[in-house]
């Protein structure tokens, strides 16, 4: 039997096995070359595919999307590195207005993956915490992705680098070298735009995503010994929405429960109360609850960002609530 | 080089053609009414995506700005197509979903312009960075104005561009006014091209208004990328006969300026040097401006008779594998339930 993989390797693992597939696929960014990146997700490429395949770049996160956008334009598969997920800001422009942008004005693919790690739990303050998804969820033409599982996470790479479109990869930093488990030998993708049911329950939905699919899971081990019976939806692409997956497990439960680490107003968690509000109002036996990090930028000090971040016991304490509404 | 008659009479050709499509939108079309946005034309400065672009290669690249009409052309983009785009027809560039110069073509490598000045910079590296991958020898222009050198984007393209030594040539129309701004806002040096040095390029200024000159320069720059030498910076110093756009009335610009630089336009001294030394009659001048004409008067009616697209094409083609929503769709499918 296999060793169980981490969600880094499996990252890798998931990039590798495109680049040996596809030699369109080549990889751009700050010190993914000889250093092999920040948090070693590109170890050993260059060795393997060469200084042409996996380039090291100046600290220019605009440039290297811009270059990505030129080479996707040709034809090529680009991966681009965002150091920390931070610095995509540094690239927005490029994002936003160039490569998300292009099938719609004049219809040119822009088949690019930006990745990078996202959120915190490390201490790593406010530039190297943050969950910018929100930012590109925003804007139609990207595609928006945040894997919780080692499994979600190689089988989604793949399918972004597969992808027609430009799409935006957030992997979890806390996960990377805490989570692991075995993945199938055979090769596999996990398809962009459908939300997972990680744990299945009849009476709460808690819909979230990234690390706190995690927390998710814990606290409905705990509830479960409550009876409470919680259902996990991992959405597992932000942009476009699993409307279809969502809108079911409402159905089903009749109450939710949204959780999310980035911050509160403008988070996802706003745009799924709505969808549900809209569309499964005569569902609903409960208020729409929302876990989420304050509005405020993510600070350092430990006691601080034990703060900032939703917590396991948040969605218990939330849950009984809401269970006895 | 000594050029050929052929190349020098596709020069005022190209030239004049462009002269004849921006007249007929800024000063017709756009005051009839019949181009609803804005216009930005790039009078006086033909010579600079013309002398340029005349002598790509078929795989070679273009990402021209707003002020280069000429390099489309020469690329192949139809004054019909333009005309269309311009009226907001579904035969445009864009097919009514974006406006004046923002056209691409990658069937005819032709980079589409965005507002945001120099954004195509890096991402004319990143084109020339696929060249260098795929070891072909093709090479990319890519233009932008004086005021686009102001922006970050800019200066990490050249930067990425010379550390990668890609085979890219960064062309400046430095028409000294960036909207309203003249250059001595905009910047604390006299020359553009000294920006070269620091990113480790060639760098050379060249008078904008000069066909022959424009050819030459980025001709030795081409050559020097086709042979694996990296990228050049050309800038072309030239004045904007115009306002920014159609609806400014450029009086922030002092009139002599423009009776000083009418003396120099680049239509007039191709032409005039090409009877001087007999290399064309009037006759072939006199036919030339007929066949433009007809050109553009044929595109310019089929694009008026061209349709516009369907309001619902709004919702397509943001993604490759789906449509966007309609925003009413689910409130309408909601109520026509209940009744």
């Amino acid at each position: 039997m296999a060793a169980p993989t981490t969600y880094l390797e499996a990252i890798r693992q998931g990039i590798w096995e495109e680049m040996e597939r596809n030699e369109n696929v080549f990889i751009l960014g700050e010190d993914v070359g000889v250093y092999g990146g920040a948090f070693k997700v590109t170890e050993g490429m260059i060795e393997r595919f060469g200084e042409d395949r996996v380039i090291d770049t100046p600290i220019s996160e605009a440039a290297i999307v811009g270059a990505a956008i030129g080479a996707a334009l040709m034809g090529m598969r680009p991966i681009a590195e965002m150091q920390f997920a931070d610095f995509i800001a540094c690239a927005f422009d490029q994002i936003t207005n160039f490569a998300a942008k292009c099938r719609y004005r004049w219809g040119a693919g822009v088949p690019l993956v930006i990745r990078g790690p996202s959120g915190g739990g490390i201490h790593g303050g406010p530039f190297h915490s943050q969950n910018p998804e929100m930012h590109f969820v925003h804007t139609p033409g990207l595609k928006v992705v945040a894997p919780s599982t080692a499994y979600d996470a190689k089988g989604l790479i793949k399918s972004a680098i597969r992808d027609e479109d430009p799409v935006i990869y957030f992997e979890h930093k806390f996960l990377y070298r805490r989570i692991k488990e075995e993945l199938p030998e055979k090769e596999f993708v996990v398809p962009i735009g459908k939300a997972d049911i990680k744990r299945s329950g009849s009476d709460i939905s808690v819909i979230t995503y990234g690390a706190m699919v995690h927390n998710a899971l814990e606290a409905a081990t705990v509830l479960a010994e409550e009876g409470i019976d919680l259902e996990v939806v991992d959405l597992r692409t932000l942009l476009p929405l699993d409307k279809e997956r969502i809108l079911e497990s409402v159905k089903k439960t009749n109450k939710v429960i949204l959780v999310h680490e980035d911050v509160r107003t403008g988070g996802i968690a706003g745009e799924l109360a709505a969808i549900i509000a809209e569309e499964a109002f005569e569902y609903l036996d409960g208020p729409i609850m929302r876990i989420t990090a304050p509005d405020t930028p993510v600070p350092y000090s430990p006691p601080l960002e034990e703060f900032f971040f939703p917590k396991t016991s948040d969605i218990i304490r939330v849950a009984k609530q809401l269970a006895t509404y | 080089m000594e050029l050929t008659k052929e190349t020098l009479l596709d020069m005022l050709y190209y030239m004049k053609l462009t002269r004849e499509i921006e007249t007929r939108i800024e000063r017709k079309l756009y005051r009839q009414g019949k181009i609803v946005g804005g216009v930005y034309v790039g009078r006086g400065q033909e010579a600079i995506a013309v002398g340029s672009a005349i002598q790509l290669e078929k795989d070679d690249c273009i990402c021209p700005s707003h002020r280069d009409m000429g390099a489309y052309l020469i690329r192949g983009m139809s004054p019909r197509v333009i005309l269309a785009q311009y009226m907001g027809r579904k035969t445009g560039a864009t097919q009514g979903k974006d406006a004046n110069m923002h056209m691409g073509d990658m069937s005819k490598n032709i980079v589409a312009f965005v507002s945001m000045l120099a954004d195509t910079v890096p991402v004319a590296a990143g084109v020339a960075l696929t060249f260098k991958i795929r070891k072909q020898k093709n090479v990319v222009l890519c233009y932008f104005g004086d005021g686009a050198t102001s922006r970050g984007d800019w200066h990490e393209g050249l930067n990425l561009a010379s550390v990668q030594k890609v085979p890219v040539i960064f062309i400046c129309n430095n028409n000294q006014y960036a909207y309203s701004t003249p250059i001595e806002k905009q910047m604390a040096i006299k020359d553009i091209a000294v920006r070269a040095q620091a990113y480790g390029m060639p760098g050379v200024t060249v008078d904008g208004n000069d066909i022959l000159a424009v050819y030459e320069e980025t001709r030795s720059a081409i050559e020097r990328a086709r042979g694996n030498e990296g990228p050049s910076l050309i800038e072309c110093k030239t004045f904007r006969m115009t306002g920014h756009s159609a609806h400014d009335d450029v009086k922030y610009v002092p009139k002599h300026l423009f009776q000083e630089w009418e003396k120099k336009d680049p239509i007039l001294r191709l032409e005039t040097s090409l009877l001087q030394n007999k290399t064309v009659t009037e006759a072939d001048v006199k036919r030339l401006a007929a066949r433009i004409a007809r050109e553009v008067d044929e595109a310019v009616t089929l694009a008026e008779n061209d349709p516009y697209p369907e309001p619902h094409e709004a919702l397509e083609g943001v993604y490759a594998d789906q449509l966007a929503e309609a925003p009413l769709s689910f409130v309408d499918t909601f109520f026509s339930r209940q009744t």
